[in-house]
């Protein structure tokens, strides 16, 4: 019973990173790249540790697995943020088939600084669609 | 709230110290016990919040699995087959969320879920900005977001 768990599980995660690596070749811009890769990946090493966690019934490998599995939910995403967010800073532009862009030009161009409620009146530009 | 939440773990460890065996399933089930106790023991108090946010808590992990696993799966499909059926966007999203950490957490349930990617939040700390990968309906994209999502996590911490 457990074997079929853990090749289930084992096979899903591999799965997982496998997509999210032919992902970074084939998606057309930095974001969907990004995207892709990031949550694919946690998930594939997320499924892999748990089946460590289930093939050796040990509280030392147990707690190392959970402790892997905590902090990678945890940096994943602040990374994720911090790479797209200098993306977007720096100009890489948005794929062509973009519907809408409602970050853009809400930075200010020297310190970066990003506009909240107050300066900006966003009914106006709420549904208008990207123009290229 | 925290309390409770401390004599519940403090029964669970009376639990596996008096079972003897420091496994997971020991001291889930201690838990369990525990909670159990400390729902009958607490049954005519006002303060019945800890009893509502375990339960919470445990369902909204389940959901964030539930969610995490379709998502992927629509996103794998879309990578193996020629053709790309999504419709990239970048959008707006005004937030409940007030404090530091609910914004982290939110922050962190939205980066997870395949499809989405937070891109930025403003400086006043009001706005989200989401790269979204499946926007076929802004509206409907963001009210499932503020009810689904939100609206549970802010149930949970608040």
């Amino acid at each position: 019973m457990t074997d079929i768990i853990i090749a289930v599980l084992s096979t899903i995660g591999a799965l997982a990173i496998l997509f999210a690596s032919i992902g970074i070749l084939r998606m057309p811009d930095f974001y969907l790249r990004l995207s892709v890769t990031v949550k694919a990946a946690t998930l594939g090493v997320g499924l892999l540790l748990l089946c460590a966690a289930i093939v050796f019934p040990d509280v030392s490998v147990t707690t190392k697995t959970i402790a892997i599995a905590f902090f990678l939910m945890l940096t994943a995403p602040v990374a994720a943020h911090m790479i797209g967010r200098v993306a977007y800073i720096t100009g890489i532009k948005v794929w062509k088939g973009t519907i809408m862009d409602e970050l853009e030009g809400m930075y200010d161009e020297e310190t970066h600084e990003l506009k909240g409620t107050g300066t900006h009146d966003d009914s106006s530009s709420q549904d208008e669609p990207l123009k290229k | 709230m925290i309390k409770q939440f401390l004599m519940n773990l403090l029964l669970s460890f009376i639990w596996v110290a008096l079972t003897g065996s420091m496994y997971y399933t020991n001291f889930l089930f201690g838990f369990l016990l525990g909670f159990f106790i400390l729902w009958v023991m607490n049954r005519n108090e006002v303060d019945q919040r800890y009893f509502y946010r375990v339960p919470k808590t445990i369902s909204f992990l389940f959901f964030f699995f539930y969610q995490m696993i379709i998502a992927n799966l629509q996103v794998a499909y879309d990578v193996i087959t020629p053709k790309y059926f999504f419709k990239p966007g970048i959008v707006k999203y005004r937030m409940d969320a007030k404090s530091d950490f609910e914004i982290n957490l939110l922050s962190t349930f939205i980066s997870l879920t395949p499809g989405t990617l937070i891109l930025d939040v403003s400086d006043d700390k009001k706005i989200l900005y989401i790269h979204v990968m499946y926007l076929h309906d802004k509206q409907k994209f963001m009210t499932e977001l503020k009810n689904n999502v939100e609206r549970k996590l802010l149930e949970i911490l608040r």
